[in-house]
């Protein structure tokens, strides 16, 4: 008995080990972030500082319209999640009912796919509709990254759902949409919160698509800390300070959604093969 | 069914020549066609257009003109191209085989019990959530090598300090330790999804005749989840042939071209030079090469699978 406890803690301390790097690289960059530059320069480096530099993220958001970049990122990424939602929850259950499993091949070929190969001519169409100075471009290219995630979860999760008392509602006269609808969709709402998680999550983080397609007022907040880095002389506590301020609502979400996007992640994952 | 006539359900109903009555199935592709005309929109046309625009002459600014396959031979002569394939196979090569590494044992870990393990759990896999831009720039401060905390590390172990991202010897393999760093996750979960899955018999028996931890690793948990770990292979291949982020705001593909892999040269060909004809080609070749090498992985998972088979 006593070696099971013995072994419990061995495997504690091994986790530990396992997820030192994670814990050591975020707790150094809220220390990057709220050092001064005399101690960010400081050799050896110094991990926690006399004085906290709570005016770093005064600095962020003061001098790089910040607040405009992160309303950005907000439209963007929850527009594209919305219409993702609208079209590909629908499509997740068609797919599932149908057992159009060779559907799912052209979702993993959208995942082969390189972004910059949609973003060359997505560019051009754009710049000829002449919308390229708003946020629309973005919206639209992030529906490359959202909509296949929200089919994905969908379809596995319509899998697993009970058939029968779609079965009875059909038998007792309700139409397609109208079994979808009052039956099959408030059953799978955790699995639309899975999606909804993820599709935020990966849109959030995008960078590429911003990168080409952004101008000055329509840059989100991936492409204006990376813009940070060429424009100012870098000063790191800003930087770092900056850094976080992008990353940290979707640390949150991770942190709250743990399970769901576990949950989420394999199911998803596993049936990637 | 067929005890339910239509009568009864008034379900719509066909009758085949024999007279037995099949109940219609509901028509489910309505659901289906919104998500197909934007998949047509957004990724489809993009393809299409792409294909058009690598057999034309056509740098933006400039006017265009048919080319046939002149971009695809200029690739072939290119030799900045090959180089950057060969730097794409290199950080390939080494993002799948550490992360294959250090997920696998960490899902072997994480599947066992021991206390805080959720907690643990939702830590380590906040790299992979993490926005990479940001990310990427905490990386480049802890690499620089003279304030960078990364060369304190190795200084108080005895070890000489590194150049890692600014010296062309070094930046691939710290760019993999950064991407390994993120997505090591991503392997652990797919891998701990294998775990779940294996049955406790076997080890049951095993431990019983005798079998060490190894042996039974070895021998009963490694081919269970073997169909698993060639998914895991998979999915990081294609991520990793893929990376952009990560290179794009570290390095931009330097120093000189020491980490330009092809979607860093494919970006600055189309969006530094605009010119668009040869940076579609090479988008052609960047997705046949991602194809190939998916389906290459995909047979060997088939002919394990065989050999699994055969074995029984």
């Amino acid at each position: 008995m006593s070696s099971r406890i013995f072994n419990r803690i061995g495997l504690f301390f091994a986790a530990l080990v396992l997820v030192s790097p994670a814990i050591l690289f975020f707790l150094w960059m809220i220390s990057l972030s709220l050092k001064f530059e005399i101690d960010n320069g400081a050799y050896p480096p110094i991990f926690i500082p006399e004085r906290l530099a709570w005016s770093n993220y005064a600095k962020v958001f003061e001098e790089n319209n910040f607040l405009l970049y992160l309303w950005n990122s907000v439209l963007v990424t929850g527009t594209a999640t919305l219409l993702a939602l609208l079209i590909g929850v629908p499509a997740g259950y068609g797919i599932a009912r149908l057992k159009a499993e060779r559907s799912a091949v052209v979702i993993m070929i959208a995942r082969m796919t390189p972004g910059l190969s949609y973003l060359i001519p997505l560019f051009l169409l754009f710049q000829w509709l002449g919308i390229l100075g708003t946020l629309w471009p973005q919206i639209i290219i992030h529906l490359v990254v959202t909509v296949p995630i929200v089919v994905w979860v969908m379809i596995g999760y319509f899998e697993t759902t009970p058939m029968e008392l779609e079965e009875a509602a059909n038998i007792d006269g309700a139409s397609a949409w109208q079994v979808f609808r009052l039956v099959a969709l408030p059953i799978a709402k955790p699995g639309i919160v899975v999606a909804f998680i993820l599709s935020v999550i990966f849109s959030w983080n995008n960078f590429v698509f911003g990168v080409v397609l952004a101008s000055r007022e329509t840059r989100t907040l991936p492409v204006a800390v990376y813009n940070m880095l060429s424009y100012e002389q870098v000063s790191w506590g800003p930087l770092a300070a900056a850094a976080l301020v992008v990353t940290l609502p979707v640390l949150v979400l991770t942190m709250f959604a743990q399970r769901q996007i576990v949950a989420g992640l394999t199911a998803g994952a596993v049936k990637g093969g | 069914m067929s005890a339910i006539t239509p009568e009864r359900t008034g379900v719509t109903t066909q009758t085949i020549e024999g007279g037995q009555p099949v109940r219609l199935a509901p028509n489910y592709w309505p659901f289906v066609v919104p998500a197909l005309v934007v998949v047509g929109a957004v990724i489809v046309f993009p393809w299409a257009f792409t294909l058009w625009m690598s057999v034309n002459r056509w740098t933006l600014g400039q006017s265009r003109s048919f080319a046939g396959m002149e971009n695809y031979l200029r690739l072939a002569s290119d030799a900045r191209f090959w180089e950057s394939l060969w730097h794409t196979l290199t950080y390939t090569f080494l993002s799948v085989a550490a992360p294959m590494l250090f997920g696998t044992v960490a899902a072997l870990i994480f599947d066992a019990k021991f206390p805080l393990r959720g907690l643990l759990r939702g830590v380590f896999v906040m790299p992979m959530m993490a926005t990479p831009v940001a990310v990427a720039l905490v990386w480049t401060m802890m690499f620089h090598p003279q304030l960078g905390v990364l060369n304190y590390l190795l200084s108080l172990v005895g070890i000489p300090s590194q150049e890692w991202i600014f010296n062309a010897n070094t930046v691939i393999p710290s760019l993999v330790a950064v991407e390994t760093w993120q997505w090591t996750p991503l392997v652990m979960l797919i891998v701990l999804g294998g775990l779940a899955s294996v049955p406790r018999e076997p080890f049951e028996s095993a431990e019983i005749d005798g079998a060490n931890v190894w042996q039974q690793f070895r021998y009963l948990t490694l081919p269970m989840i073997a169909p698993f770990l060639m998914i895991a292979v998979i999915i990081r291949s294609i991520d990793a042939l893929k990376s952009f982020d990560i290179i794009y705001a570290m390095t931009q593909g330097g120093p000189g071209t020491a980490s330009e892999t092809i979607n860093i040269y494919l970006y600055n060909t189309a969006f530094s030079y605009y010119d668009i004809g040869y940076g579609s080609a090479m988008a052609v070749v960047f997705f046949i090469v991602i194809v190939a090498l998916s389906f290459i992985l995909l047979m060997l998972r088939q002919r394990s699978q065989w050999i699994d088979q055969e074995g029984k």
